[in-house]
């Protein structure tokens, strides 16, 4: 186990930047995540790491340790990192217990013995010990392949897309047991996925990548309710931007009221009040922010819906031609083309300068 | 260890980047030196024109070129042909229709790839020349002649095409069942038959797969040496081994080889062509594909066909081979036919080994050292399956020879050595053709193996700590296991049966299994070729059974 700090990483690929200035930490023991669309450069990011690329400029450290620098790496034999592949990347010739001993060495067979029985209880295989990766599900394999990066207790653990592909329900079971065992064998991990469901599950740090940049580091929740910037409001959960005007110092108006909390938009004001009046911003309005209440006088055109089981999703059509979300009990059925009541339930406020 | 990184210098070279650097570029010279190997013998062949003896060119020009160029015609038009409807007829019928034993002759039409050409030539002479139990039997019986002579154009084109087809009909069966369906359906709900389908869409779409297989086929048919010395067919190949055996003229053979290599340039392009159409040519993955039933009077017709040719492509041959071999067991299973089976595993051991060692580095090199020079490298090094045997012989004895003059004349001067030959004496020569000849046979097992191994398996083993000698050992080589032995067995099975680089390249006393059938089958001993030939079957089977049953298993 140690701390990872990624100090302004770059990496290029035959003159194209494919990650710019990558700064993060991840504390000793902490599960942290890289999340972005494909092609954004967190797999590059991952394998810079694990020293399978070099890096044109900055630093990576693990545990204080200097592994990469430019025109220098540790080579990934000598990193004592355990890494997670996408395709599971396990020896087929190998048994499972095989495969989770690959990396023990120098130790006696006995320790080595019950390492590998140890690892295969945590992960729920003890009795596949003698079986072939070919013999396993997918889900089965993806276990035996965490067992196998776990059982020389490297400092850190890295995963690419450890879920991709497992079928969606397995997905979210197994990204919960992941998280269990990581935390019992206290590792540092770090895991690249594109499914922010994923991240969230698993992570206790997020990184939202675009464009080989990072865009917010940042806890789950604070990513979901505080963006910082356009991409990462649009990429993380769901939601609308609306057009609204910035009153005073704590409170802005949009079409359907007034909110109010802290602007983290700089309208340039510095005390003037007359000034802030003309400052126009974007709010963002989760689906959760826009409450149906049968009473409210402010009516909007449901324009779509989607069942989700216990809510639907309208997207409502607001009396200016602004569309929003809104998250509503499913036993509020209402039709296409029919006009319901809604109200703003938003705590505090989002909002971007107006492009 | 310094901690802080040069900011100042963003693209500085890593101080392991030289080594790196050295290791790729070795990779790349290994596999350079194995292309060179192949260029050896063409650069060889038609260097002979730069010293050209006029005698000899006059009189290949005037009497011995064009009757060859005409035979050759003949012979490549009629087993190009035959060869193709034998092939694709087969093909289609145990494809995509469904009649009683197809099951049974979708792998059986495979197996008279098990007989040398050779073999079946000289047995269907034996069986069918005038002093022959059929014609003697028409003769004694019916009072019947003139059955057409089998000693013929006709004949060596017959013999050439139910030996040569198995090469269309595999490329074209796989064509059918794996494009086929959805094309055919797709046809069929365009309101075509299934046999409009045929013609319109599936021959069509199976094109560059016949054309591959035809090439192949044509390949070997150039190549030929043992039917048409049986048959007494002039072609190159003959008119190289005259050359070399009855007028001793090296430039005569070397001249007479950079013609063949010519024809067979030729085909080489067009069959890479091909392969180059058939990655284009598929169509998503194929549906299980539902056959056409025949009704039981074309059932009947398609058994009648598939056994017909069966029966005189692999059954007859191989039963008269038993029976001649039941004559002369007696005598002729004796201590030098120990040997000559000795000399022929021991071969075919030796160049597997050599084979299989060669691929594997080349393949390997292919795999540390990606790039487009490599590929073009990894082309030229496998080219050698299309040069004849015996062009190989000549543009692989002459180097060596030269090697050898100078290493005597060294030998003289320095260490007053005074025999006639160092390297000519030994099994180099012919183990290097067998190498070249038979490396591309190596290298497909080899190389989809290593394709099989991906970089996400090499890179978990690194981060869990092996270095490169360990990643081999523990990784690489116990995947290739079942690769490494596809390809000695095929490029054994291929050594056994070759005959004309064992022929003029052998050392004294190295007489194999095939020298002994081109000995008493150029004496017209038909029955005591019979026993050495029936061994080549034998060993001929097992990369047939290696070959129906890739399609099935599952790793490894």
């Amino acid at each position: 186990m140690a701390e990872l700090v990624l100090d302004s990483v770059s990496q290029a690929y035959a003159r194209r930047q494919v990650i710019t200035d990558l700064t993060f930490t991840l504390a000793e023991g902490a599960i942290g995540c890289l999340l972005g669309p494909s092609g954004c450069g967190k797999t590059t990011a991952l394998r810079c790491i694990a020293g399978f690329e070099p890096i044109q400029s900055g630093s990576i450290r693990i545990g204080g340790e200097t592994v990469s620098r430019p025109g220098w790496m540790l080579p990934a034999e000598k990193r004592r990192i355990g890494m997670v592949f996408q395709d599971y990347a396990l020896f087929p010739h190998l048994t499972v217990a095989g495969n989770v001993g690959f990396g023990l060495r120098g130790i006696s067979r006995t320790a080595r013995e019950a390492r590998i029985g140890e690892l295969l209880d945590l992960v729920g295989l003890g009795g596949q010990a003698q079986h072939h990766p070919h013999q396993l599900s997918g889900g089965q394999q993806q276990r035996v392949a965490l067992a196998r990066a776990l059982a020389p207790r490297p400092r850190l653990i890295l995963m690419d897309e450890p879920f991709s592909n497992l079928d969606v329900e397995l997905r979210e079971r197994l990204s919960l047991e992941v998280r269990d065992i990581l935390r019992r064998e206290a590792t540092t991990a770090l895991i690249v996925t594109h499914d922010q469901h994923e991240a969230f599950a698993l992570a206790d740090w997020v990184g939202v990548m675009h464009e080989g940049r990072i865009q917010q580091w940042d806890t789950p929740y604070n990513l979901y309710h505080e963006p910082t910037n356009r991409f990462v409001a649009d990429f993380v959960g769901q939601g609308a931007l609306l057009p609204g005007e910035v009153i005073n110092d704590h409170q802005v108006e949009i079409e359907l009221g007034v909110l109010d909390g802290h602007i983290p938009v700089d309208c340039g004001t510095g005390g003037c009040e007359a000034c802030v009046r003309h400052c126009t911003v974007d709010v963002l309005l989760r689906p959760d922010d826009i409450i149906h209440d049968d009473d409210s006088l402010l009516l909007a055109e449901v324009e779509n819906k989607a069942f989700r089981g216990a809510d639907f999703l309208y997207t409502l059509r607001l009396p200016s031609g602004q569309r929003a979300l809104s998250l509503v009990p499913s036993h509020h059925d209402h039709a296409i083309g029919e006009k319901i009541g809604i109200r703003l339930a938003a705590d505090h406020v989002v909002a971007f300068p107006r492009s | 260890m310094p901690a802080t990184a040069d900011s100042t210098l963003p693209t500085q070279a890593p101080p392991g980047g030289a080594f790196v650097c050295a290791a790729r570029r070795g990779w790349l010279l290994a596999a350079l030196a194995v292309a060179a190997l192949v260029l050896v013998p063409v650069v060889v062949t038609f260097s002979a024109f730069l010293d050209i003896e006029g005698e000899v060119l006059v009189h290949l020009a005037e009497f011995v070129l064009p009757d060859l160029l005409v035979n050759t015609f003949w012979l490549v038009l009629g087993v190009g042909l035959g060869v193709s409807v034998l092939g694709v007829s087969l093909a289609w019928i145990t494809a995509m229709c469904e009649f009683p034993g197809r099951r049974l002759f979708d792998w059986a039409l495979l197996l008279p790839l098990a007989l040398p050409a050779y073999v079946t030539a000289f047995v269907a002479i034996g069986l069918l020349d005038f002093t022959g139990p059929l014609q003697t039997w028409l003769r004694e019986n019916w009072n019947l002649t003139g059955l057409p002579e089998i000693r013929s154009r006709g004949g060596v084109i017959l013999v050439m095409s139910l030996a040569l087809y198995p090469y269309v009909y595999l490329i074209a069966k796989n064509a059918f069942a794996t494009q086929g369906a959805i094309a055919l359906e797709a046809a069929q709900s365009l309101g075509l038959s299934r046999w409009q389908g045929f013609f319109r869409v599936a021959l069509p779409m199976a094109r560059p797969w016949i054309a591959a297989g035809l090439m192949l086929a044509l390949m070997e048919t150039l190549a030929d040496f043992g039917t048409m010395a049986v048959f007494n067919y002039d072609t190159f190949t003959t008119a190289i081994y005259k050359a070399w055996y009855s007028l001793f003229s090296l430039p005569a053979a070397a001249q007479l080889a950079s013609i063949l290599i010519l024809l067979v340039l030729v085909a080489v392009v067009f069959e890479q062509r091909s392969r180059a159409q058939m990655r284009y040519g598929t169509i998503g993955r194929s549906a299980a594909t539902r056959r056409i039933r025949l009704t039981p009077p074309l059932a009947a017709l398609a058994l009648l066909y598939a056994g017909t040719v069966l029966a005189v492509a692999f059954v007859i041959p191989v039963t008269q081979l038993a029976l001649w071999t039941r004559e002369v067991i007696a005598t002729d299973l004796d201590a030098r036919y120990w040997e000559f089976a000795w000399h022929s595993l021991l071969l075919a051991g030796m160049g597997a080994a050599g084979v299989v060692a060669v691929a594997l580095l080349l393949a390997y090199a292919g795999r540390q050292r990606p790039g487009p020079a490599m590929i073009w490298t990894q082309r030229v090094a496998t080219l050698g399956y299309a040069f004849p045997g015996a062009v190989l012989a000549v543009g692989l004895f002459i180097p060596v020879a030269a090697l050898d003059n100078w290493l005597i004349g060294i030998g003289e001067n320095w260490f007053g050595f005074d025999g006639t030959e160092i390297l000519k004496g030994t099994l180099l020569v012919m183990l290097l053709a067998y190498l070249v000849r038979f490396l591309a046979v190596g290298f497909g097992p080899v190389d989809s193996g290593l394709h099989r191994i991906t970089r996400s398996i090499d890179e978990g083993a690194r981060s869990l700590g092996t270095g490169t000698g360990e990643l081999l050992a523990r990784v690489h080589l116990p995947m290739l296991r079942a690769s490494l032995f596809t390809a000695a067995t095929l490029a054994f099975v291929d050594i056994m049966k070759e005959m004309p680089i064992t022929l003029m390249t052998r050392p004294f006393g190295w007489d194999t299994l095939a020298v002994r059938v081109f000995e008493m089958t150029s004496e017209g001993e038909w029955t005591r070729a019979a026993l050495p030939s029936l061994a080549i079957v034998v060993a001929g089977i097992i990369p047939i059974i290696l070959l129906t049953r890739r399609g099935t298993h599952t790793h490894g």
